[in-house]
């Protein structure tokens, strides 16, 4: 068996812009456009980005939740992206998704214990209802909920355990790869840790691979052996948690780290705090050659001509920079770096 | 002089069906000028509907406000709705997490400013719009005055907040209240949005009121931090004092259920257990001793009260263990000692 259970290569969506009468097609929204990396067994895997950055689109293409415009997605040696009928179903129980909002996610007429022994069904398991049943109370013991709880609604539970009925449902059937996708952005802090640390408590006892999608950085550290950074659409970042919180090398993951507000009074204080100038560009309309070069303090002519390789920097991680940053450049910054 | 704003056992409950609310149970602070106060909790702590009350605007017919708001010593809880109107947006002004909801879809940006100018200025049309243009240049937003003649859904999150900050500070208030002012942008555009209430604050002197849930936010703007947990603050004093040498369980249980970016990787987080509890049905004496580790038998009949900590006058705790063991407790809890270990011994000691 190989090391990696997911590769993606050359991964392309184009979101068709269409106008007009006719809804002629005028444009493309670049969602994401060219990203590969692989995801090796057992990991937690991050993806990080602001909004837009194409990072939902890349996980729900890995899910095959949608058909990539071009490109290739393999698990376990397996395409996805071409997958049809049976076979794609059969790949789906192998991947499994946690989504952001509980509140959403949940179908409101259901009974908790239906919710999560949905899958089951689907997948036509577990067909005897009393060997179901346990099933689900076992699932729902793991991840913190009362079994008791069984035949309760989506409203009668907390945003907090709705979010356990989520991971219950996505492990329901055991799957090799678990997507989450800002699994506690909507919850509030002191609830954040209960789940993270169910996640991790999981991952390490069931061995699965964790796809962990999020906009906080510092949740992305804790949470992540290696994290790939996003920009408008592609990969500009590569590297393991401990290299790429030491020492980002891309300008724009220099910037992110900069700007994480530390819960510390004095070291917010000493810390330069790198503000980018104006929005993210329109990723219809995405600048050329390095797509950072709008917003970035570095940028000289090179990074308007040409777009910089994805390729290996000092100190292991791979980015996409023609003036990666020092490490002075780092320290100055990134609060991180002053730890290691 | 009175200091710029003084909240005094304010209270505000509100009467539904389902029981009598207790958004904010008798709570008291001050803020002068050009200073910072931040205002942490989690949803349904009470911080929002406190500083809505402030301006006026929980005023609502089930509502119950008492205690007392005083700005620049005039009284605003018992003000008419035609003073109270004077002193909003112009005096007092405030910004919301969503500048969608607050700014009107139908109306240009730069035409929504004059209108909050000439509220409260007797300026002409033409010199309220070159101040509203003039101050979408202050906040950032370039070509401002080809910008000031777009509609909010033509702008972007940051730029939208930015319109709204910009409207909020046309009249130079005396005090901004800003209400989870980046919770839904992107950490760079919140970096630019922090940046600018600094810049504009360190210039007129502005107090500001920045209410949070997200610690790191809080640390970075205020000079003092008010810990609110069910209707009450908890926790109060200096920044540095909050988040280096805390004494209240609840502020150790959000200090050490974050991940740091000032920490190693890998430290486990220690979550506080339970949730927030419901504000109509409160438990019976301290409202955190269900998720508290350290409870006691009498922290279930005896509510704290907000008391200043021996030998720290700005610093004041609401919390039953003396000032001594909660030192050592979070002493301990910096070196990894977890909150269910330390509990067996505080429980140990002789009841009171």
């Amino acid at each position: 068996m190989s090391d990696n259970v997911m590769e993606v290569r050359d991964l392309v969506k184009h979101f068709p812009i269409r106008q007009g009468l006719l809804q002629r097609q005028v444009g493309a929204v670049r969602a994401v456009d060219g990203v590969s990396f692989e995801v090796r067994r057992g990991e937690t895997l991050g993806l990080v980005g602001e909004s837009g950055c194409g990072k939902s689109t890349t996980a729900r293409l890995m899910l095959r939740l949608m058909a990539p415009t071009s490109g290739s997605v393999r698990f376990e040696d397996e395409e996805i992206a071409t997958a049809k009928g049976a076979r794609l179903k059969a790949l789906r129980r192998e991947m499994q998704m946690i989504f952001q909002d509980p509140y959403s996610s949940l179908n409101p007429r259901k009974t908790v214990g239906t919710i999560i022994s949905e899958p089951f069904a689907i997948h036509g398991l577990k067909k005897a209802e009393g060997e179901r049943k346990r099933t689900v109370r076992d699932l729902m013991d793991r991840v913190g909920l009362n079994p008791e709880h069984y035949n309760r609604y989506p409203h009668e539970f907390s945003g907090g355990q709705r979010q356990r009925i989520g991971v219950a449902r996505a492990l329901a059937l055991k799957p090799k790869v678990i997507v989450a996708d800002e699994p506690v952005s909507a919850l509030d802090v002191s609830i954040q840790a209960q789940i993270l640390n169910l996640l991790r408590e999981l991952q390490r006892e069931m061995g699965i691979t964790l796809i962990f999608i999020a906009h906080d950085l510092s949740v992305v550290r804790h949470m992540c052996d290696r994290v790939a950074v996003m920009y408008l659409g592609k990969i500009v970042e590569l590297a393991s948690s401990d290299e790429l919180y030491a020492h980002p090398r891309m300008p724009y993951t220099g910037a992110l780290m900069s700007a994480v507000p530390v819960p510390q009074p004095r070291l917010a204080a000493a810390k330069k705090r790198q503000i980018l100038a104006g929005d993210v560009p329109s990723p219809s309309n995405p600048p050329p050659a390095c797509r950072f070069h709008t917003r970035c303090w570095k940028a000289q002519e090179i990074c308007r001509q040409e777009d910089p390789p994805l390729e290996p920097k000092e100190g292991g991680n791979i980015a996409a920079c023609h003036f990666p940053l020092t490490d002075a450049e780092v320290i100055e910054r990134v609060p991180t770096a002053r730890i290691a | 002089m009175p200091p710029l704003l003084e909240v005094e056992d304010l209270r505000v409950h509100f009467e539904t069906e389902d029981g009598l609310v207790k958004a904010v149970d008798g709570i008291s602070y001050t803020v002068d000028r050009g200073e910072t106060l931040g205002i942490v909790g989690e949803s349904g702590s009470g911080k929002s509907v406190s500083s809505l009350s402030v301006m006026g605007l929980t005023r609502a017919r089930n509502a119950h406000i008492s205690g007392s708001v005083r700005f620049e010593g005039r009284d605003l809880l018992g003000a008419s709705e035609e003073d109270l109107r004077q002193v909003r947006g112009n005096d007092i002004a405030m910004i919301f997490q969503d500048p969608l909801s607050s700014l009107h879809p139908f109306y240009k940006v730069g035409k929504q400013i004059v209108e909050a100018i000439q509220a409260h200025r007797d300026v002409s049309k033409a010199q309220a719009y070159d101040r509203a243009v003039e101050m979408l240049g202050l906040v950032g937003i370039p070509e401002p005055r080809r910008r000031a003649d777009s509609y909010p859904h033509e702008f972007s999150g940051g730029m939208r907040q930015r319109a709204m900050i910009a409207m909020a500070l046309a009249n130079d208030p005396k005090l901004l209240i800003a209400d989870e002012p980046t919770t839904a942008l992107d950490v760079t555009v919140q970096a630019q949005i922090l940046d600018l209430i600094e810049t504009l604050q360190s210039e007129f002197d502005t107090a500001v009121v920045v209410i949070t849930h997200d610690l790191g936010v809080v640390a970075e703007m205020a000079d003092e931090i008010a810990v609110m947990y069910a209707g009450r603050i908890v926790e109060h004093g200096k920044s540095d004092t909050v988040f280096n040498a805390p004494e209240h369980p609840y502020t150790w249980g959000l200090l050490s259920s974050i991940p740091r970016m000032d920490a190693p990787r890998g430290d486990a987080l220690v979550p506080i257990s339970g949730r927030p509890p419901s504000l109509i049905n409160l438990p019976g004496g301290c409202s955190f001793h269900p998720r508290c580790p350290y409870v006691r038998d009498a922290h279930r009949r005896v509510d704290p009260m907000l008391e200043t900590v021996e030998g720290a006058p700005d610093h004041r705790v609401a919390c039953l263990l003396d000032s001594g063991t909660r030192r050592r407790l979070w002493s301990e809890l910096q070196q990894g000692v977890a909150p269910d270990v330390a509990r067996k011994d505080v429980i140990e000691e002789p009841l009171s």
